[in-house]
Order: C-alpha cells, then sequence, then structure tokens
C-alpha cells in the first residue's frame, strides 16, 4: 500500500481485509549476493519502475512483499552479471508481463493513454491560437444595462 | 436512546431534503412565492437535523456505548478523547454521515449568506442542493446505517485502527470533505443557472468565496494527508500518484481551473459557459473522489463485489447526478448568453490558457488512473499505469502553466499587447537564466536547472505585476484588494512548491539495513548510527524504540527517535518516524522490525526541500483565504446601499 493512498483507503479497508495492515510493516532488500553500491544505485533506480505483481500499486523497491525481494534479487543479479536497465526490464516483461512496467510501454492498447494528453495539448494550442484571427476589439462593457438595472435594484430593494 | 434518537433525525433530514428538492424547483417554475421561500426554511431544517444526528452519533462514541455496532467496531474504552471523537468519522458509515451533515450545512449558508440573491435563483439552487442531500442521505440510510444497534452488547470495542490515531489524521478527512463538499454550492448554482438560463457577475460574485473556500480547504486537506503519511509510514514518500491520491488530486486541479475561470465571469462576463460546465465537473470529480474510493472498483475491479448494494449505488448516484446535469447543461448551454470578445493576450486570454492546461491535466490524471481497468474490462490486458507515466506526463504541462502564470496577470483584461512588456519581461527572463545557470553549476542537473529557472521566471513576474499594479508605493499596495494579494502569494507559493519538488526529486538519497547497535549507515555525506535501542510500553501501545545519532564530518546534527508501536488491541504495527526538520533538507530515520540480538533494520533518509512542498502547498490554501476577504466579492446588503464598486480599470 503506498502512503498516501493509505490514508484515503482506511477506511474502507477497516471494514474489508485488515491482513493488508501486514504490508505496512517494513523490511529491507536483503539479498544473499554482494553487490556495488553503484549496481545498487541503478537497481534501486530500475526497481522503482517495476511493479510489485502481488502489490496494490506498489514498486519492488517499496513493497515488502516475498515476490518483491525475490524481484529485487533478480534485478540485482541480472545488473551484476553485466546485464543493461533495457535488457533487465525485457527480462521482467518476459516473466510477468506489460503489468510489471510501470511506465506503460507505447504499444497498441496504450495509444490512447500515450498520445491523447498531447493530441489535447495541440488542439487546444490550435483552437487558442486561432481565436487571435477572430480578433476585432468591439467594446464590451463588464455589465449589460440590463444587468446594471439588476444591480441597482439589487442594492435599492 | 440515544442511537435511535440519532437515527430518526436522519430520516427526517432526509424526508426534508425530499421537500427541499422538489417543491421549491415546482414554485419556481410556477412563479409561486411561498413554494420558493420553502427552499430556505428547509435548508436550515435539513442542516439542522443533521448537525443533531451527527452530535448525537458523536454523543455514542464519547459515552463508549457499544450496543451501537459502528462504535463496537471502531471505539474503545481506553483510547484518548480526541480518537474517541475522530473514530466517529474514521469508518465507513460514520464519513458518509460527515459528508451529509456538510452537505447540508453548505446548503444553510444560501439563506445565512445569500440574502440578496435572485429569489428564483436562490430557490433552484436550494432545490438542487436538496436532491444531492436526499440521495446521498438516502444512500446512509439504507446501505450504510450508522446507528445500527449490536446484540448482545460487547464489553469492550475493538479499537480505532492504529495508523488513525494521530492528531493530523484526525482532522484529515473533515477538511478533505469540506473541500469536496464546498464544490456542492458550485454544483447547485450551476445547474440552477441552466435551469435560469443566465449566469451573470451576480452568480459569480457570490459564489467565487465558496469555491475559494472549498478549494483552500481540499487543499489543505490533502496537505495533511501528505504531511501525515510522510512521517507515519515512514517511507519518505510525499506523492504517489497512487489512484486513490489521484482521485482526490483530480478535483483540485477542476477545481484551481474553475476559481480562475469565474473570476473572469465575475469581471468580464466571459467564459460563463464554460464556467458552469467546469461547477458541473469539479463536483462531479469531488463525488467521484470520495465514492469510487468507496466503491472499492479503484482498488480491484474485483474488490467492487465485495459489497454491491453500496457499490451499485453509489455508481447509480454519481451517474444520475453528473449524468442529469451534464444532460442539462447539453440542452441549456447555448441559453446562457456569450457575449465577450476573447483577445490572445489579455488576461482572460492569460485565464483561458490557465484552464485548457488545468483540464487536460486533470483529463490524464483521469485518463492515467482508469486506463488499466478500462483496458482490462475491454481486452482483459493488464497493465499498469505508475509515477513514471505522470511524471512524463505531468511535468511538461506545469511547466508551460507556469510559463502563463508569470505574464497573465500583468496583462489588462479585454486586450493588451505583449509590446508594452518587453522590457520587463526582458528583466524576468534574464533573471530566470542566471538562476537556471547557477543552479546547473551548484547543482549539475539540466532537469534541475530548468525547473528552478522556471521557479524563478514565476517568482519575478509575479513581482513584476505587483510592480505593474501599484509602482511599489505604500498608498497603492494598501489600496490594492484582497484579491490581489490572495494571487500573489498562491502563486509565489507555486514557485516555493516547484523548488521544494525540484530538490526533492532530484536530490532525496536512502538507504536501509540491519543495524546493530553502533553500526553505521552513510547517506549523503551524514552517518546515521544506531545508538541503542529500548522497549517500553505507553497509554494503549507497546513499543521499540530507536536512537539514530547522525553527523557530519565528525560533527553531531542531529538525534533521531524513532518508534515502532505494537497495538495489543488490534494486533497491529505502526512506525513513528523520527526526522530532523530544518529548511535545507529533512533528515529521517525509522525503525522496522528486530531486536538487540539480530539488530534492527534502519531506514536513513536525507531529502531537500521536502518541507518546501508543504509550506508552498499551505501557503496556497492560506492565499484562497485570504482571497475570501476581496470586499469585491460581497453582495450589497439589502437593507444598505453602498457604493458599487467598479470593475477596476487595469
Amino acid at each position: 500500500m503506498r502512503p498516501f493512498a493509505f490514508v484515503l483507503l482506511l477506511p474502507l479497508l477497516m471494514f474489508g481485509a485488515s491482513s493488508a495492515f501486514a504490508q505496512l510493516d517494513p523490511a529491507p532488500s536483503e539479498t544473499s549476493i554482494t553487490i556495488s553500491p553503484e549496481i545498487e544505485a541503478r537497481a534501486r533506480a530500475l526497481g522503482r519502475t517495476l511493479r510489485c505483481v502481488v502489490c496494490q500499486n506498489q514498486s519492488i523497491e517499496e513493497s515488502d512483499a516475498e515476490l518483491a525481494a525475490d524481484m529485487r534479487t533478480l534485478v540485482r543479479e541480472a545488473l551484476s552479471s553485466g546485464s543493461t536497465e533495457a535488457e533487465v526490464t525485457a527480462l521482467m516483461r518476459d516473466r510477468y508481463g506489460d503489468y510489471v512496467l510501470l511506465k506503460p510501454p507505447v504499444q497498441g492498447n496504450t495509444l490512447v493513454l500515450w498520445f491523447a494528453p498531447l493530441i489535447a495539448i495541440f488542439l487546444g494550442l490550435v483552437w487558442f491560437i486561432s481565436l487571435k484571427r477572430k480578433r476585432q476589439s468591439i467594446p464590451v462593457e463588464a455589465l449589460s444595462d440590463e444587468e446594471r438595472e439588476r444591480l441597482e435594484a439589487l442594492r435599492q430593494s | 436512546m440515544i442511537a435511535e434518537a440519532g437515527h430518526i433525525a436522519l430520516i427526517l433530514a432526509f424526508v426534508v431534503a425530499l421537500l427541499q428538492g422538489t417543491i421549491p424547483l415546482i414554485g419556481a417554475q410556477m412563479n409561486h412565492g411561498r413554494a420558493m421561500a420553502l427552499a430556505e426554511r428547509a435548508a436550515l431544517a435539513q442542516a439542522s437535523l443533521l448537525l443533531v444526528s451527527f452530535a448525537l452519533l458523536t454523543t455514542v462514541f464519547l459515552r463508549s456505548d457499544f450496543s451501537v455496532l459502528l462504535a463496537a467496531q471502531h471505539s474503545h474504552t481506553m483510547k484518548p478523547l480526541l480518537y474517541k471523537i475522530s473514530g466517529v468519522w474514521a469508518n465507513h458509515e460514520g464519513s458518509m454521515l460527515l459528508w451529509v451533515v456538510i452537505l447540508g450545512v453548505y446548503g444553510a449558508m444560501v439563506p445565512l449568506f445569500g440574502k440578496s440573491l435572485p429569489l428564483s435563483l436562490k430557490a433552484r439552487a436550494l432545490a438542487v442542493q436538496g436532491l444531492l442531500g436526499a440521495g446521498f442521505i438516502g444512500f446512509v440510510l439504507f446501505t450504510s446505517n450508522p446507528f445500527e444497534r449490536l446484540d448482545p452488547i460487547p464489553l469492550d470495542g475493538m479499537g480505532l485502527n492504529p495508523l488513525l490515531q494521530d492528531p493530523g489524521l484526525a482532522i484529515h478527512p473533515p477538511l478533505l470533505y469540506i473541500g469536496y463538499v464546498g464544490f456542492s454550492l458550485a454544483f447547485s448554482f450551476a445547474v440552477a443557472a441552466l435551469i435560469e438560463g443566465r449566469v451573470d457577475a451576480v452568480w459569480a460574485r457570490w459564489l467565487r468565496p465558496w469555491v475559494l473556500l472549498a478549494w483552500s480547504f481540499l487543499t489543505l486537506g490533502i496537505t495533511i494527508g501528505s504531511v501525515w503519511a510522510y512521517y507515519e509510514l515512514g517511507w519518505g514518500g510525499w506523492w504517489m500518484w497512487d489512484p486513490v491520491e489521484n482521485v482526490s488530486f483530480m478535483p483540485w486541479l477542476a477545481g484551481t481551473a474553475l476559481l480562475h475561470s469565474i473570476l473572469s465571469l465575475q469581471q468580464r462576463h466571459s467564459l460563463a459557459n464554460w464556467t458552469v460546465l467546469l461547477a458541473i465537473s469539479t463536483f462531479s470529480l469531488s463525488m467521484i473522489g470520495t465514492f469510487v474510493v468507496r466503491s472499492g472498483v479503484l482498488v480491484s475491479v474485483h474488490a467492487f463485489a465485495v459489497d454491491p448494494a453500496r457499490g451499485v449505488v453509489i455508481l447509480a448516484l454519481l451517474l444520475f447526478y453528473t449524468g442529469a446535469a451534464l444532460a442539462l447543461y447539453a440542452v441549456r448551454a447555448n441559453t446562457l448568453q456569450r457575449r465577450a470578445q476573447l483577445n490572445l493576450v489579455s488576461r482572460e486570454g492569460g485565464l483561458v490558457v490557465n484552464n485548457l492546461v488545468l483540464v487536460i491535466a486533470t483529463a490524464t490524471v483521469f485518463l492515467g488512473t482508469f486506463y488499466p481497468l478500462f483496458v482490462e474490462a475491454t481486452t482483459g490486458e493488464k497493465i499498469s499505469v505508475g509515477p513514471p507515466y505522470f511524471d512524463a506526463v505531468f511535468a511538461p504541462m506545469m511547466i508551460a502553466l507556469i510559463a502563463v502564470m508569470a505574464i497573465a496577470p500583468m496583462l489588462k483584461w479585454r486586450e493588451d499587447s505583449l509590446a508594452r512588456y518587453r522590457s520587463v519581461l526582458i528583466k524576468v527572463a534574464a533573471f530566470s537564466a542566471v538562476v537556471a545557470v547557477l543552479t546547473y553549476f551548484l547543482g549539475k542537473s539540466v532537469l534541475g536547472a530548468l525547473s528552478f529557472g522556471f521557479a524563478a521566471w514565476l517568482t519575478a513576474g509575479t513581482i513584476a505585476s505587483v510592480h505593474r499594479r501599484t509602482g511599489f508605493t505604500w498608498s497603492r499596495l494598501r489600496a490594492q484588494p484582497a484579491g490581489t494579494w490572495g494571487f500573489v502569494l498562491a502563486h509565489l507559493s507555486v514557485a516555493i512548491f516547484t523548488v521544494g519538488v525540484t530538490a526533492m526529486s532530484i536530490g532525496a538519497k536512502d538507504d536501509v539495513a540491519r543495524l546493530a547497535q553502533g553500526d553505521s549507515l552513510d547517506v549523503a555525506g551524514y552517518t546515521f548510527t544506531l545508538r541503542g535501542t529500548e522497549q517500553g510500553a505507553r497509554d494503549n501501545f507497546q513499543y521499540l524504540a530507536g536512537t539514530v545519532d547522525v553527523t557530519k564530518e565528525g560533527r553531531q546534527v542531529a538525534s533521531l527517535v524513532t518508534q515502532r508501536r505494537y497495538y495489543p488491541v488490534r494486533e497491529m504495527f505502526t512506525s513513528e518516524a523520527g526526522f530532523k526538520l530544518s529548511p535545507g533538507a529533512m533528515l529521517f530515520a525509522a525503525i522496522g522490525e528486530g531486536g538487540n540480538d539480530e539488530g534492527v533494520i534502519i531506514r536513513a533518509y536525507y531529502q531537500p526541500g521536502v518541507l518546501w512542498i508543504w509550506i508552498g502547498a499551505l501557503l496556497m490554501s492560506l492565499a484562497g483565504f485570504i482571497s475570501m476577504a476581496d470586499q469585491r466579492l460581497r453582495l450589497p446588503k439589502r437593507d444598505q446601499v453602498s457604493p458599487i464598486v467598479a470593475v477596476p480599470a487595469e
């Protein structure tokens, strides 16, 4: 369970599964192999982009689930044996599917996800800039006469 | 008897809400004065009944009356007073009751503060507010009754979840709800305006303080949740782009857009149509924020089935209110007059860009949050959308927003030309460039330099627009309306917030290890040494405490005490992080499981700038309250003729 999410979810959890609290207990990423600080740093950065597939919205670096610990070990072993970040990511994806990637890959079923915001911004810009063409300074008053009367009436009523 | 009385008050409130939702609406259609006037009395009665109901439920908790199921499940005789009270809303039924109480109280604000509003507008808005009330009070009564009795009566309650036994969390839900529900007034007045077929400056003027109030409380609520999660859960994260966080962020973004567009409506009578749509959307997102979380749909598609009655009713209510309002909008939006011309370079132009970016940002958060559900439901494929996605998509939008934020407040309403600002903009840009270059050489980070540069751009731009308005002369500074200071503070706090977020995301370091007494961890030049551990018991928990000395280059910087608590009543562990606050960076240590023999797990963090994230957010909230004081937002009282406040020439 992610920190802040937890706050908002608490009432739900309280009448639901209390076993979720077991996850609260922090445990370190203890691995049996010895790894250099440089590999560890890379592993952490990479680990934050990989989802613990049995958890709710946690990366493997944050999760205390057993599977997450296994996945952390896997990442560290692969990086130690000389794999690049891309290779490790591919390995994890082979094993656990797209679900493991916190940054969804650009592919058929994520086209909307990735491009809709871009298209929206583009269309918004086009619309906004097109305003300029319609530009003709018509003097506009803040209040119409009718509104002014209404306001006047309100003040005096 | 107390529980039954509370239950009856709630039933009565339901009936009153039904009346309030129907009779004044018909009355307004038929122009029947007494039927319309009923709305105000009904609103006051409904609010009073709801408050009584809530007070009685609180009494049940205070008296530890465990014959009431809710108290038995969520309270305990040994709990401190504060948590007996906060226990009322720290559960599903109680928090739903709190939600409808706040809804009712906002409704009562209309007769109390809107004396000079047109009668029919008031009647219609209150009727909509009443319909909202009826729906959600009905939901509480029929699916989540907080007054349900329990038999046999247990000897003691099950206690409040220890995680909630914290002052921050005691006040977090009410603040959040005051925020969410505050937008109900915007919704009701928007729907009323659609029925009336007119939106005007009076409408905007009356509504804006309430939008500001709701927005400020929402900001406060989200911030306090973030602070709490940071120190209580001990992961050192302040925002995680979790779906449950996202649904609270969406109404905030939409609300921010709303309070800007309503400004344009109030001052220039432009964006009327758009403002109405935003008002409807913002409250719809607030309802999603509250209830989709409740329905469990976000946690997993399958959790939805855990309590189908609640989930289905919630979704039905959401669809009904949002759908009906949007349908009405589709039919009636063209009746709202559209008159003001919109120019690219003008104050309104800037507000339009603001709204464009904020609305697209809201839609993006919505898309990212619900996309995995959508994909799974349609294709059965499982994907994840996590922080890396949001960071990648969101950051450029915020940069674009900041770029415009610095300039737009300088511009005149209606029409302006950027050429007039050339010299000012060159100075502001030069300052930003200097800051960016300095940041790059000191911090060696391109992203950091870019981000600090934009923060400088916003700061300098904001100060420049104060200069344009006042020339920094004392008399003109003093003559500025509260709204000006609200805007200045809000925009400056966005700069502060940006600096905090940037420093945190670039400079944060952490490490974790199992430490025996005397062992140490090195993080970002600081040495965290475990001096010792201690076990003991207090109030309603037992604890394992660790003292961690932090030194830098041999000099003692801090001594952090962190606890891991065990609550026997709930058989739960919580952690209390130890931290040293300083303006520069947070030093933070959290203790995990372990003992004297095998050593304890210590997580150590160095996090620069994190304090400024919250200071920025709190100042934003304060800025909202300051803007509310603006006299231009007051409607003239019925019995007093005040000089009309002209729209400022600028």
